[in-house]
């Protein structure tokens, strides 16, 4: 079955007999298909990530405002 | 004995097991696709009447064939939802919405692509081709039902209900070539047979590329149904550890 490739050299692969067009944009629209539905799922999981550190930074930025707040308040009230 | 029902409603049951099947389907997908594609575009015998477009069945039909699970998959995940309120189900009905739209667009135009030169024309108003774009309305529908409704709760429940009833168009799609008199093609039988019509040359590659596009259809729904896991369970703990752990990249 192997042996029978059905085409006689390289240009008339890419020519496709008369269906150039038709039998290259479906499978270019099938790679695109692929590509996009397995790599956008690792961009927004990589975003997604990225945001909940900053996120998480920023919180513990605010926990430490507030604590050096409260401890400055508590001097003032001291003095 | 329901013990292992309840554990795959776990998020995080689903997120560590779904890790470990990934690389798997993965290493499937590829070694299906390529034999495939190679076998599709290379080996396959130039069809007497169509030539070279028949290589277009080998994306156009897996694709179309696929595209038919993901409202049953809906619906099951929506009776889930209702019944049992898991919360992994209506993660995965959510995100299998957006992917099935892919998929029954792409089947729509491949078949556009196809139908050009073989029928004569882009598109008709046949049974098959009309019954296939209400399910790409069908499924834009819901996505945009989810995104109208504020509350995860409500929202869920709504898409369950819409996703069974959604559901009923696809045996309409499957039987609409035999139902009516289509301009499609009804689906071919394809045997072992010395006479069968379809010869194995024709019908092996197409098996595999049927296999490899499940597989993708699996990857693709599995990778966005992680992500969801990850962004509804952002506030407990092992989202907290995982998030910190990450190799930043």
């Amino acid at each position: 079955m192997f042996d029978n490739i059905q085409f006689a050299s390289v240009g008339e692969f890419f020519q496709m007999g008369k269906y150039t067009f038709h039998v290259w944009s479906v499978y270019g629209l099938f790679a695109v298909f692929l590509f996009v539905n397995l790599f956008k799922p690792r961009m927004q999981r990589r975003q997604f990530i990225r945001e909940q550190r900053q996120k998480a930074l920023r919180d513990k930025q605010i926990a430490q405002q507030s604590v050096e707040q409260e401890r400055a308040d508590a001097l003032g009230e001291g003095q | 004995m329901w013990q292992w029902f309840f554990r795959l409603g776990s998020p995080k049951w689903f997120y560590e097991m779904s890790g470990k099947w990934l690389p798997w389907l993965f290493v499937l997908m590829t070694a299906l696709l390529s034999v495939g594609i190679v076998w599709a575009l290379l080996y396959v015998p130039q069809d007497y009447q169509q030539g070279d477009t028949i290589r277009i069945m080998y994306v156009h039909v897996p694709v179309a064939s696929i595209s038919l699970a993901c409202f049953p998959l809906m619906a099951v995940a929506g009776i889930i939802t209702l019944v049992w309120k898991m919360k992994l189900a209506d993660m995965v009905a959510k995100c299998a919405a957006p992917i099935g739209a892919w998929f029954t667009a792409v089947a729509l135009a491949t078949g556009a692509i196809w139908g050009q030169p073989i029928w004569g024309t882009w598109w008709a108003w046949d049974a098959r081709l009309t019954s296939m774009l209400i399910q790409f309305f069908l499924l834009i529908g819901v996505i945009a039902l989810r995104s109208a409704i504020e509350s995860t709760d409500a929202a869920a429940k709504a898409c369950a209900l819409l996703s069974i009833v959604g559901a009923i168009n696809v045996p309409i799609i499957k039987y609409s070539v035999e139902w009516w008199n289509t301009l499609h093609q009804p689906a071919s039988n394809f045997s072992m047979a010395e006479d069968s019509p379809m010869g194995p040359e024709i019908w092996v590659p197409l098996v595999i590329m049927i296999f490899a596009v499940y597989c993708f259809f699996v990857i693709s729904l599995i990778l966005s149904t992680r992500n969801e896991i990850l962004e509804r369970e952002r506030r407990s703990q092992w989202v907290v550890d995982l998030i910190a752990d990450e190799r930043t990249n």
